[in-house]
């Protein structure tokens, strides 16, 4: 046993290190996810028997005007979600200096992220809501009265992705920051004695040098966005009237709340062909950044 | 640097500045600030729309002692401490294994492997919740905290293994062949070689993996049922459905369950943003 062992432990032993984590991976979240495909064929309520109905439940997501609420939605937060990069970029740009208090400054800006979905859920209720509300109290202020931002179907999406993107722009941040650390002081000083100052610094001597903190910003900010959901589920529940609910959201109502298994797999499985295509040009890059290292 | 540095002889432009950033993050942190004094404030406060007058009364005692008491956030907040610690741990011991392999043995579908653990980490969660929910009601771990610290586990070990391995693999390989030549087998390797380097990396990876799993919303309510298994995150929900316009109730619960990410946060700053650039920069 000892002689075999030693002999085969130089593969053994990193097969046997591998393995748990890789096992767990694979079976919990690989799995499970490729599972979502096949339950999308049948009718089931969750616990009783599968019903075979092959594709019924696309062809009735496609007649379900719910489903382009959602689709319509996810196309907000996604457009929305994409101000986070530059909005970030902004605010490393202004706290990049040395100066005294900067630093507290700087991590009192990351703040936001460290907090709950949740959290951040709850404070901006309060914030929108119209007789309590801080939001409210601004608008008093100046004489008007505030819209009831959640429970106006019409802007609720807007209210909802605002809040959203306020971890998220504190999430590019420090990715930018990161960034910003980085630069070639060298190309700069360059770029002064050429006399590249201000926009044109930015635009030919700054920003190429970013490009790999943007994409993964825009990479993260991305599935964020399609990830949407525990601010949907805290501020409105998908209201009012289904108005704010994404493919995250509707698939969660349908399953855990219809009991619509089938349905909601099959809305996953949507989710799921939207997202992969930004996976598979995540990966790309990565794969890429890594054969090119 | 960029943008330009403001010089050190021009102390009032420096100021000004300063001042200028201060303005900026009072605006930003402004809704954050809002729930922090209303959590000291008394109800007629809130009734009465004083948000940022002076309290008429200040009951920071009264308000965190409801929530202690009047609602079962105590409960909650144990039981996040229960699914998170043991969770993190968890991920750090296996993330170390595989990362450790991936980058060290390099093998026919090393890459591939790789490749999963980032791309299943990037899929939006909520894909995999029907199977997962069914997995664990199968396994009759639906409602306990099994069920949680299982997939935490399983859907961090993505993440922490990108991250381990990149750290891993910028270690001067001349120690890995030091050690093969004297003979050491992989697992002294990992023992005496790899454990003692990669502290730092454990450090942030600690911190961002138990700020990620306390923060988790969706599996706790997917989840959990019962009051007696669930995190804080799924309790603050329901107390603010119970406690509907006490806004000084809801306000001290909020700020409870931002206290131990927050708290992680300032105290290892470094590692956490060190972590976060780390993982996501070098991948």
């Amino acid at each position: 046993m000892t002689i075999w062992w030693r002999r085969h432990r130089n593969w053994l032993t990193p097969a046997l290190l591998l393995a748990p984590g890789l096992f767990l991976f694979l079976v919990v979240i690989i799995w499970s996810s490729l599972e979502t495909f096949w339950i999308s064929f049948f009718d089931w309520d969750g616990m009783g028997v599968k019903t075979w109905v092959g594709l019924a439940n696309y062809r009735e997501l496609l007649d379900d005007p719910q489903f382009y609420v959602s689709l319509k939605n996810n196309l907000i937060w996604l457009l929305m979600f994409l101000l986070a990069p530059p909005a970030g970029l902004a605010i490393a740009f202004l706290v990049n200096q040395k100066i005294a208090g900067m630093r507290v400054m700087k991590s009192l800006f990351f703040m936001p992220l460290v907090l709950a979905t949740v959290t951040v859920g709850v404070i901006f209720t309060w914030f929108y809501d119209p007789t309590f509300g801080l939001l409210a109290l601004l608008f008093r202020a100046f004489g008007a009265e505030a819209p009831a931002l959640l429970s106006n179907e019409h802007l609720v999406t807007f209210a909802v992705v605002a809040s959203a993107l306020w971890p998220q722009i504190a999430f590019c941040m420090v990715l930018f920051l990161a960034g910003l650390n980085n630069l070639d002081e060298e190309l700069i000083g360059a770029g002064r004695v050429d006399g590249a100052r201000g926009l044109a610094m930015l635009w030919h001597v700054v920003l190429p040098q970013l490009t790999q903190v943007a994409f993964i910003a825009v990479a993260i900010t991305i599935v964020g966005a399609l990830r949407s959901f525990d601010a949907i589920s805290v501020m409105t529940a998908g209201g009012p009237f289904g108005s704010s609910t994404t493919l995250a959201y509707q698939m969660y109502e349908q399953s855990l709340f219809s009991y619509r298994f089938g349905y909601g797999a099959a809305i996953a499985t949507i989710l799921f062909l939207i997202m992969a295509v930004f996976i598979a040009w995540y990966l790309r890059g990565l794969i890429r950044a890594e054969k090119g290292a | 640097m960029y943008p330009r540095a403001i010089p050190e002889n021009r102390p009032l432009s420096r100021f000004a500045y300063g001042l200028l950033v201060a303005l900026v993050l009072a605006l930003w942190l402004l809704p954050l600030f809002a729930v922090i004094m209303t959590s000291f404030r008394s109800f007629d406060d809130v009734m009465a729309g004083n948000y940022w007058g002076w309290p008429s009364k200040i009951q920071v005692f009264e308000n965190y002692a409801a929530v202690f008491q009047q609602s079962k956030m105590l409960d909650y907040f144990l039981n996040s401490l229960i699914i998170t610690i043991p969770s993190t741990i968890a991920v750090l011991v296996l993330s170390t294994m595989t990362g450790f392999v991936l980058s060290r043995y390099p093998f026919p579908g090393a890459m591939v492997i790789f490749a999963l653990f980032v791309g299943g980490n990037f899929l939006p969660q909520q894909i995999m919740m029907i199977p997962i929910r069914d997995l664990m009601v199968a396994t009759g771990l639906y409602d306990t905290f099994w069920a949680l610290i299982l997939f935490h586990v399983a859907f961090q070990t993505g993440f922490a293994t990108l991250f381990m391995r990149n750290f891993i693999a910028a270690l001067p390989s001349e120690l890995f062949q030091a050690a093969r030549a004297e003979g050491a087998s992989p697992w002294q390797t990992l023992i005496h070689i790899v454990a003692p380097l990669v502290r730092p990396a454990l450090a942030a990876l600690a911190i961002l993996v138990f700020t990620f799993i306390w923060n988790d919303y969706f599996w706790a309510v997917v989840l959990t049922q019962s009051d007696a298994v669930k995190p804080v995150t799924a309790g603050l929900s329901n107390l603010r459905g119970e406690w509907v316009s006490q806004w000084n109730i809801v306000s001290a619960a909020t700020i409870l369950v931002a206290v131990p990410p927050v708290l992680m946060f300032f105290l290892m700053q470094k590692h956490f943003i060190s972590g976060l650039t780390m993982g996501a920069v070098k991948g």
